[in-house]
């Protein structure tokens, strides 16, 4: 493992003796056994999130069968956040970490863009849970989106140009102004081992 | 009666200087019949005298004989009071208006303090013509009438989540940090009378109860203050949410102390027992604020529910329940300003999915107006009552208050923010602390709980008086006038305008639920599972009781793109049909440079679309007329000075002499790009027409009129329209040109939704065939302005508040 993983390790190896968590974390069904994430209209995507190599950052891609507590803390570690002493450079790293992320999740065939297809989707599982009526609006929601997208980045196309997806780059153009590093964060350093449970114990 | 001409100072540009002038003029002498008239209240029987004079002396020269008729009297008790309220509001308006006519005079300095200056002044000639000064900032007129306008104001437009997101900071500022500040003045106060003992025989009596007393009167961060200087220098988000709230939330812990602290002061003791009644106390007073303003809230909801037949009285439902939820927490003592918060917190979400857009135009009005002419009257009272006021000045105490404040302030904020952050995600900055400590002014609150101090029980009252008045002017001048340029110099961060896209709004709401996931997945429950669970709750249960009809289904991001079509639909319409871009940057990219190409598909196609159920029909259509004529631009409306005029009034003349151009930019309008699609009337009623981009490819949706090609178009419906090459049906504007039977339908189609609905979109447009071999000038002119008339809208500017839901 790099150097990256060594530093995330470090903090959860307490952490992982003292809930007792074993090696083999576990398969999918495993989490999708969790009853919690019925009502999460993203479920699915964020299991996979979990599985897919390439966030693990080795460069590789596809999915893992199973993960172990090591794949589970590198996902989890995108979700840190910033402290006081956090340079600017480290923000602008953590930053990117955390959109390239997010892409992973849109970029479900893994071409290095976000098609139409890949973002009307994003849109349909987001409305998932609003029934008939949010399918329709998906649609139309996901186009209205592309478009924005395009006409932010390449603002003069002509008429029979057609834009592939969102890439990389854009995606980080247009989420700029969400400031990710402090939003996508999740508490658990500090939390109580006492409330954490592995994945696989019913909760 | 000085004249004001000869004041008048060639100040600014000389353009406007006559109109100026004559302003000013005319606003000083409306200000000396004002203090002739406000200082002869307290005299009303000079009038009285007057006349009976006036009979006696007939009768006596008559000799018995009848008093005339009088053909005019003057009976001025009959209207005083009424009479009296009138010219002060009258005043302060023409004070605001007179102070933004001099444009470098309210750059430099706020407008608070050139009010109070003008209350000094007012009172001062009050005094000098002799009269006395009525007691203005009568405590029960301040409490009742002068402070709900502005608490409701902030708390309905509020802004939910920057608020829910720093709700622990605001809370831990708000009483801790009050409660440091009000034991750490009246102690030190108390230490300084114990010490000066020997020298000055006045402070010799203080006892430690009124100190703390004093401390806790004057502790308090006053929203008033903090709206009316904060407005004015566009902080960012985060440290206006953190000073304006700790403003709002302290009102519990000062109720709490005043009544605690006065209660006892006669007695002499403050006991363990009392402290405990105390924090008791203070547990009952905020969380029954909270919670008798949630029940009015719920019940204003309630009863917006049954109001579409009756839609011109939405707004006084809000307005009353709002107030008597502020009466029935003072009834009890009880935190009346966190009920008003709570009432318009609860309450807006599902009010605005209930009312109408007209409505919810004159809520915003009217709160905005009330609340300005609240805060006008409220320094300018200040003024006036110092001049008033019975003054007892004690050097040593009036200091030593004054640089204590300073001090405690400092400490308290340093200390708490070391503990905070070690919280916070995002931490506070060294620069956000002395932002934040700087902002702790004092207002009109404080002097008024020190007004209502009675003088039996508190000798000291005319010295604490003074000292609250030394403090606030100080906070309010030095502090007030110098934070603009501090803010400036320290490079803070400033309040982002820009727009919320549509990409912004799906990830956030995509980080909401990742977030969730993730906490589940850990088995944590933190914020986002709390969030998730209450969001849901409001979903199922709480929207199906208090939002009428289908909005009550509606997902958050589907309101949120409809309320960003409609006002990209209305730019559009009103930039005069494209030649102002809706997006900054100009961009050629459309529709079909998204979608995938694909064959063009045969020209007669026969389409048979799905119909739309019904009920969803009329609510699109109800959504789209309830929407059409809402806002464009998207500031805070926190900032009472940008509610932004109306840009038909402003650029009027553009649109005539971009009237000329829109014909020959037909090509133009084809390059738009624009995804709008506004959902359209079923089969068997006319067709709703909308903004058209004739882009004139096989996306385009023409509507069914327009039946000259031979594409059958059966009813332009909203989402599911699926034409072949599985393109969405764009808006398209079109207004421009006056052959596209387009632009009657635009007229039409109000005109139809006037009849139907009645909902407020008046229009008198006439239909009539448009004939495309009438000159097409003057065609279009007035065809394009009688739309600009039937979209135009005193409508005040959009604010994101009002596409964030309840619990986003």
């Amino acid at each position: 493992m790099g150097a990256s993983q060594a530093r995330t390790e470090h903090p959860y190896q307490d952490l992982m003796d003292k809930t007792g968590c074993n090696d083999m974390f576990g398969s999918k069904e495993d989490l999708a056994s969790i009853p919690a994430l019925d009502n999460n209209p993203l479920r699915k995507q964020i299991i996979t999130a979990f599985f897919d190599k390439r966030n693990q950052h080795e460069n590789q891609v596809g999915f893992f069968e199973e993960i172990g507590f090591e794949q589970f803390v590198m996902v989890m570690s995108h979700f840190r956040a910033p402290t006081l002493k956090t340079s600017e450079e480290e923000r602008e790293v953590m930053r990117k970490e955390k959109l390239r992320f997010l892409f992973n999740m849109h970029d479900t065939d893994n071409d290095g863009t976000i098609t139409l297809e890949e973002y009307r989707k994003v849109v349909e599982e987001l409305l998932s849970k609003s029934g008939a009526l949010g399918l329709e609006a998906a649609k139309a929601i996901a186009d209205a989106a592309m478009l924005e997208v395009a006409s932010t980045n390449v603002p003069h196309m002509a008429p029979d140009d057609f834009y592939e997806g969102i890439t990389f780059e854009h995606f980080e153009q247009i989420l700029k102004g969400l400031e990710m590093e402090t939003r996508m964060h999740i508490r658990f350093l500090d939390v109580d081992t006492t409330t954490m449970r592995c994945g696989k114990t019913t909760s | 009666m000085p004249t004001g001409s000869g004041w008048l100072s060639p100040a600014g540009s000389g353009r406007s200087l006559p109109g100026r002038g004559l302003l000013l003029l005319t606003v000083l002498v409306l200000l000396e019949g004002t203090v002739f008239r406000l200082g002869a209240a307290s005299t009303p029987d000079v009038s009285g005298h007057d006349t009976k004079d006036h009979h006696k002396a007939t009768a006596i020269g008559h000799n018995s004989t009848k008093k005339a008729f009088p053909v005019l009297d003057l009976d001025y008790g009959h209207i005083q009071t009424p009479f009296e309220i009138s010219l002060w509001v009258l005043l302060a308006s023409l004070m605001k208006l007179g102070f933004h006519l001099i444009p470098r005079l309210s750059g430099i300095v706020p407008e608070s303090c050139l009010l109070i200056v003008v209350g000094l002044l007012v009172g001062g000639l009050i005094k000098i013509a002799g009269e006395k000064v009525p007691p203005v900032l009568d405590s029960r007129l301040f409490f009742l009438c002068l402070l709900p306008p502005i608490i409701l104001d902030a708390g309905y437009f509020l802004p939910i989540r920057p608020f829910m997101e720093n709700l622990g900071t605001i809370l831990i500022f708000a009483v801790v940090g009050t409660l440091w500040n009000a034991f750490f003045i009246g102690g030190l106060l108390y230490a300084v009378c114990q010490i000066q003992t020997g020298n000055s025989s006045e402070l010799n009596g203080l006892g430690l109860l009124p100190c703390l007393l004093f401390g806790s009167i004057i502790s308090a961060v006053d929203p008033v203050a903090v709206l009316a200087v904060f407005e004015e220098i566009h902080i960012n988000e985060l440290l206006h949410i953190l000073v304006f709230g700790e403003s709002l939330l302290n009102d519990a812990v000062t109720v709490v102390l005043y009544h605690l602290f006065e209660e006892y002061s006669g007695v002499g003791t403050v006991t363990v027992m009392d402290g405990f009644l105390g924090i008791i106390s203070f547990l009952v007073v905020a969380l029954g604020g909270v919670l008798v303003g949630a029940i009015y809230g719920i019940l204003a909801a309630f009863t917006s529910r049954f109001t579409s037949h009756t839609r011109v009285i939405e707004p006084l439902f809000v307005f009353v329940y709002s107030y008597i939820a502020y009466l029935s927490a003072e009834m009890f003592h009880l935190s009346g300003i966190m009920a008003l918060i709570a009432c318009g917190a609860v309450m807006r979400p599902y009010v605005e999915a209930n009312i109408s857009h007209k409505s919810h135009t004159t809520i915003k009005y009217f709160l905005k107006m009330w609340s300005s002419v609240s805060e006008t009257l409220i320094f300018i009272f200040l003024g006036v009552a110092t001049v008033d006021g019975p003054h007892f000045w004690n050097w040593t105490f009036v200091t030593v208050t004054v640089i204590l404040c300073l001090v405690a302030r400092v400490i308290g904020v340093v200390g708490l923010t070391y503990i905070i952050n070690k919280f916070r995600i995002v931490k506070l900055t060294t620069k956000d602390q002395f932002i934040i400590a700087y902002g702790g002014l004092r207002g009109a609150i404080a002097f008024s709980l020190g007004f209502l101090l009675k003088e039996d029980h508190f000798p000291e009252r005319n010295m604490f008086l003074t000292a609250i008045i030394t403090v606030i002017f100080f906070t309010v001048f030095v502090q007030g006038m110098t934070i603009k340029p501090l803010v400036e110099l320290l490079a803070v961060k400033k309040k982002q305008e820009a727009k919320r896209s549509i990409n912004e709004e799906i990830h956030t709401q995509f980080l909401d639920h990742l977030l969730t996931g993730i906490e589940d997945i850990c088995g944590h429950y933190g914020h986002h599972h709390w969030k998730d669970k209450l969001n849901r709750f409001n979903k199922k249960y709480v929207k199906k009781c208090l939002i009428a009809g289908e909005r009550s289904k509606e997902p958050q991001l589907i309101a949120f793109y409809h309320k960003m079509e409609m006002k990209q639909a209305i730019q559009l319409v009103e930039s005069g049909g494209g030649v102002k871009m809706p997006s900054a940057m100009p961009s050629t990219v459309s529709m079909q440079n998204i979608q995938p190409k694909k064959l063009p598909p045969p020209k007669t196609v026969e389409r048979a679309l799905p119909q739309l159920p019904k009920g969803r029909e009329e609510e699109i259509r109800k959504i789209l007329r309830s929407n059409l004529q809402r806002t464009r631009q998207r500031l805070h409306s926190y900032n009472r000075h940008t509610l932004v005029a109306d840009p038909y009034e402003d650029g009027f003349d553009k649109f005539i002499l971009k009237k000329q151009k829109i014909i020959e930019l037909e090509n133009k309008i084809k390059e738009m790009n624009n995804y709008l699609t506004v959902p359209a009337a079923p089969t068997d009623s006319p067709t709703m027409s909308r903004a058209r981009l004739a882009s004139g490819k096989e996306t385009d949706f023409k509507p069914a009129q327009q039946q000259k090609e031979s594409k059958i178009c059966p009813d332009p419906q909203a989402f599911s329209v699926k034409p072949d090459s599985d393109s969405v049906p764009i808006i398209q504007v079109d207004l421009a040109s006056p052959q596209s039977p387009d632009t009657v339908n635009v007229m039409d189609e109000f005109r139809r939704a006037d009849q139907e609905e009645n909902q407020g979109l008046m229009m008198r447009c006439p239909r009539g065939p448009s004939e495309p071999k009438k000159s097409e000038d003057t065609e279009g002119a007035r065809d394009q302005q009688k739309l600009m008339r039937c979209l135009s809208d005193p409508g005040p500017s959009a604010d994101e508040d009002e596409d964030e839901p309840f619990l986003p």
